[in-house]
């Protein structure tokens, strides 16, 4: 297996790491950056706790080689609060109820920031859509549901 | 003297309050079991059994250990002692010894420098089995000629309700099997534990458990070591419903750490996480139901067989639930009901939400539902006629203490605002995203018919049957620059229910202390029990009042003492009070809180067993595509007695959340088995309810206080997953008009009308045993 350098920006934060070709964006976060903000729940592309934004774009970081993230930026869950203020998603998942054991919350909270990029006031049906690739075990999604619509400034 | 002007105090009980852990938690900062790492620290990981019933002939661990990176590869033969463990029965060894009895038992573990090598390693281990039929029909378990799949027999627990005249007669008698399939709590973070040796030959185990004592036990004496050398933090958990019940890597991890000195660390990942930890049990439950002409219930007579699996897990307990609560919150003169668990060769069931009642809720609402129709009378009348009141006795002979409020909750779910109705069905017009199946959904909505029906159901909160319930707070008030500050210590489980919140809002109501911290769980405190039986509001938040109360007594004593107080002229409670300078030293109290004790269960279970009953009310709306079987759940509403909501948001979340368990019961979650080989360990093939498939849920929450309880508030976790499901299968019969005696519902079922039969013929309430296969 070859290895290559990759020069990516996380959070705003110009980082290198060495990588094998075949090793998973969601490895090189959590163990080598010890990012561990992005869980891993499926590892096969489909329950959304490894989700993070690479330009922008919503993606499984369990699914995704490392090296296609060569030059790009990526925002993880530990890059959504500004300057140590909570992001209104955050707070409002706080006074919403949009997490209980919390562990598939940064995968939420980032689909939802993409959500929120793409349709800054989305309806509920918009909301339910986007979010469906985003498994929670613990709130049924009602909490979700609402933390997103109150973000929403709804 | 100074009196503090008392600013008023934000997130005491009643308020729905954010709780500390929330912060961290929607950052990423929160560390979860699987986030810990350590310098120098070892990978470890398992090989299991490939075979749900064989014999090991040998094992080869040469080629394992020569590998390049490889610190350890352990098997039975490296066990530091023969004990077993196990939640309620001793019957499993760490690692298999000879037999193994389910696809998925441990057989060998390593530890490597990275987690590839350790699954390397695994690879090269050579086991040569000897394969045998495996036995996985848990009716064809319990008969005599069944191979014995344990020394002591294939009964795992054998549980005997006799309540009132067993063979009573009735005007109207109906009576059909029943069917439950295993579901899988699938907690979304993986079982995980960081093990660290210590100088002294124990070990420190981060881990991600529901019960940090129970943990400890089990792994001390599998290790030989005495207790006082094995200390247990928590470690943040990823959900646990169940599942984090049972010891799954705890005792592997401990034993890679002790062989080589170093940290190691375990996570699993999906595939491992179902075959690693028990599941709901699998149920066939055969029902008869006898009622008067006008309805009144004469009698209920069931035989339930549970599957119970390689291993005994907590299988005794649920058995002995489902039997209790088998006759649903009803006055029901006359029963006969008879429960076994059996171990067969299939994954072991143990823990999940709801714990035996689930199962015999779902068959005894159908039940009800086609009494009802053999009555001719309307099903939520039915109930309500029926429902359990303040002081009647249920089947065990139990008079409910503190109130039933069955009725009522019957009455008010009835009421809650209904969806919207459908929309229009027919034509080009038709929104696709709401059919059934959605876009997916290539008709064009022809087939869509409209169910709504109600279920309710009961259990128990915390523990029964004579079991030492208890748990213990030590509650600390200290000042700090200048300012009162509570530490709350207990060994309660967070496992996202929000027990610490509970703590946070208890504290801070009593002693009148805005900053509380609750500190990291472990085992330098007495036990806190299980996060589980909907008990850890109940006896932790009870254990936290009582420290706290005491530690008010002692700064009113210093109060007293110091002159510093103030009285009321109307009941001469101190007031205004500035604690702060009358906390040199800290005030500490430990208090270890016991709820009454209860009865041991007797032969014919006529026994107040039980502390306490939760009830609860389902009512769902379905839109059933009978053309393709697919089901979109519109709505479902629900009537619950909390008792009291410490937090109001934190309970609602209990049951939005329980409710798409019960929701993924009814209609989608299935762990299938195939000759007991697990058919589809992953989430690409075991669904879970999505956003696309949760319905809004509306809520109404009953508070009728417990006397005992602290504040009154009763456990809320369970009840929303226990008749949620047999509320939407009954909403999905009343669309389609299908038996539907099995849950989940499959389409064909609903396309075919296909029932489930065991092919085994069986008197209901008659001992499981003498089934007689048809």
């Amino acid at each position: 297996m070859t290895e290559r350098l990759l020069r990516f920006t996380v959070n705003g934060e110009p980082r290198e790491v060495r990588v094998a070709d075949d090793r998973r964006l969601v490895d090189v976060l959590r163990d080598d950056l010890r990012l561990t903000g992005t869980k891993e729940g499926c590892s096969v592309g489909v329950c959304g706790v490894c989700g993070v934004l690479v330009d922008g774009a919503l993606v499984s970081a369990c699914l995704y080689p490392a090296v296609f993230a060569d030059g790009a930026s990526i925002t993880t869950i530990e890059g959504i609060a500004r300057g140590g203020t909570l992001a209104p998603l955050q707070e409002a998942f706080i006074s919403e109820g949009g997490f209980q054991c919390g562990i598939c919350t940064p995968g939420q909270i980032v689909a939802a920031a993409a959500l929120l990029a793409e349709r800054p006031r989305p309806t509920d049906a918009e909301i339910d859509e986007w979010m469906t690739g985003s498994l929670c075990r613990c709130t049924g999604y009602a909490g979700i549901r609402r933390a997103i619509r109150k973000a929403a400034g709804g | 003297m100074t009196v503090a002007a008392r600013p008023r105090l934000r997130g005491v009980v009643g308020e729905s309050a954010p709780r500390s852990d929330a912060p961290p938690k929607t950052q990423g900062a929160f560390a979860y079991a699987s986030d810990l790492a350590r310098e120098g620290m070892l990978h470890g990981a398992t090989l299991r059994s490939p075979h749900p019933r064989a014999r090991i002939a040998r094992i080869d661990v040469e080629a394992a250990r020569a590998l390049p990176g490889v610190a350890a590869v352990l098997t039975a033969a490296d066990l530091p002692t023969k004990v077993k463990f196990g939640l309620m029965k001793l019957d499993q060894l760490p690692l298999a010894d000879g037999r193994v009895r389910y696809a998925g038992e441990p057989v060998a573990i390593v530890a490597a420098e990275d987690p590839e090598r350790a699954r390397e390693a695994v690879r090269a281990v050579r086991v040569e089995y000897e394969v045998l039929p495996a036995v996985t029909d848990p009716v064809a378990a319990l008969h005599p000629d069944a191979p014995r799949l344990h020394d002591d027999g294939n009964v795992i627990e054998d549980v005997r309700v006799v309540h009132g005249d067993p063979d009573a007669r009735a005007d109207v008698v109906v009576e059909d099997e029943y069917e439950v399939a295993m579901q899988d709590q699938a907690p979304l973070g993986p079982e995980a534990g960081l093990a660290i040796p210590d100088p002294d030959g124990g070990v420190t185990l981060h881990v991600a458990t529901q019960w940090l004592h129970e943990d400890l036990r089990q792994i001390a004496a599998c290790l030989g070591l005495p207790e006082r050398k094995v200390r247990l933090v928590l470690a943040g958990v990823g959900g646990a419903f169940g599942a984090r019940e049972d010891v799954t890597l705890q005792i592997h991890v401990c034993l890679l750490a002790l062989a080589t000195r170093r940290p190691v660390r375990i996570v699993y990942g999906r595939e491992e996480s179902f075959h690693g930890h028990v599941h709901r049990h699998a149920a066939r439950l055969w029902y008869a139901h006898g009622a008067t002409r006008d309805g009144d219930l004469v009698f209920v007579r069931a035989s339930i067989v549970l599957d119970g699996g390689g291993y005994a897990s907590s299988s005794s307990a649920v058995v002995a639930n489902a039997a209790c609560f088998g006759a649903g919150p009803y006055r029901v003169p006359n029963a006969l009901i008879h429960a076994v668990g059996a171990y067969t060769n299939n994954p072991p069931a143990g823990a999940m939400r709801g714990f035996g009642a689930v199962q015999s809720c779902f068959a005894y609402e159908a039940q009800m539902d086609r009494l009802a129709a053999a009555l001719g009378m309307d099903p939520v009348a039915l109930r309500g006629r029926n429902a359990l009141r303040d002081g009647d006795r249920i089947v065990t002979g139990q008079a409910v203490e503190g109130s039933a409020p069955v009725a009522d909750l019957i009455r008010r779910c009835a009421a809650l605002p209904p969806p919207a109705p459908p929309p229009g069905l027919i034509a080009g017009e038709v929104d696709l995203t709401a059919l059934p199946g959605g876009v997916g959904n290539v008709t064009r909505g022809e087939g869509v018919r409209r169910g709504t029906a109600l279920a309710v159901g009961f259990k128990n909160a915390c523990y029964s049957h004579a079991f030492d319930d208890f748990s213990t707070a030590r509650v600390r008030l200290v000042r700090e620059r200048g300012e009162p500050v509570a530490y709350v210590l207990t060994a309660a489980a967070e496992v996202g229910q929000g027990i610490v919140g509970v703590c946070e809002q208890i504290a801070r109501t009593e002693l009148g202390v805005q900053r509380v911290v609750v500190e990291t769980p472990d085992t330098s405190i007495g036990s806190a029990g299980s996060s589980s039986a909907s008990r850890q509001t109940w006896m932790t938040g009870g254990a936290v009042l009582a420290a706290c109360r005491e530690v008010k007594a002692e700064l009113a004593r210093r109060a007293e003492a110091h002159d510093r107080v103030r009285r009321t002229p109307r009941d001469g409670e101190p007031v205004d009070v500035d604690l702060a300078p009358l906390l040199d030293p800290p005030i500490e109290r430990t208090v270890t809180h016991r709820h009454r004790p209860t009865e041991p269960r007797d032969a014919t279970t006529q026994n107040a067993g039980h502390v306490a009953f939760l009830f609860a009310a389902h009512r769902a709306t379905v839109d059933v595509d009978v053309e393709t079987g697919i089901v979109k759940v519109v709505q479902v509403a629900t009537s619950q007695d909390v008792g009291k909501a410490i937090n109001p948001l934190a309970v609602v979340g209990q049951l939005e959340g329980g409710i798409a368990q019960g929701l993924g019961l009814a209609v989608m979650e299935e762990v299938r088995l195939q000759g007991g080989l697990m058919r589809n360990a992953s989430f690409t093939d075991y669904l879970l309810p999505t956003t696309l498939d949760m319905p809004p849920v509306v809520c109404d929450l009953v508070e009728h206080p417990h006397p005992d309880a602290p504040y009154g508030a009763k456990g809320v976790g369970e009840p929303p997953t226990i008749s949620s499901t047999p509320a939407i299968v009954a909403a999905i019969r009343a669309a389609t008009g299908r038996e539907l005696n099995r849950v989940p519902v499959r389409p064909d079922d609903i396309v075919f009308g296909t029932a489930a039969r065991s092919g085994w013929r069986m008197r209901p309430g008659a001992d499981p045993r003498t089934a007689v296969r048809m």
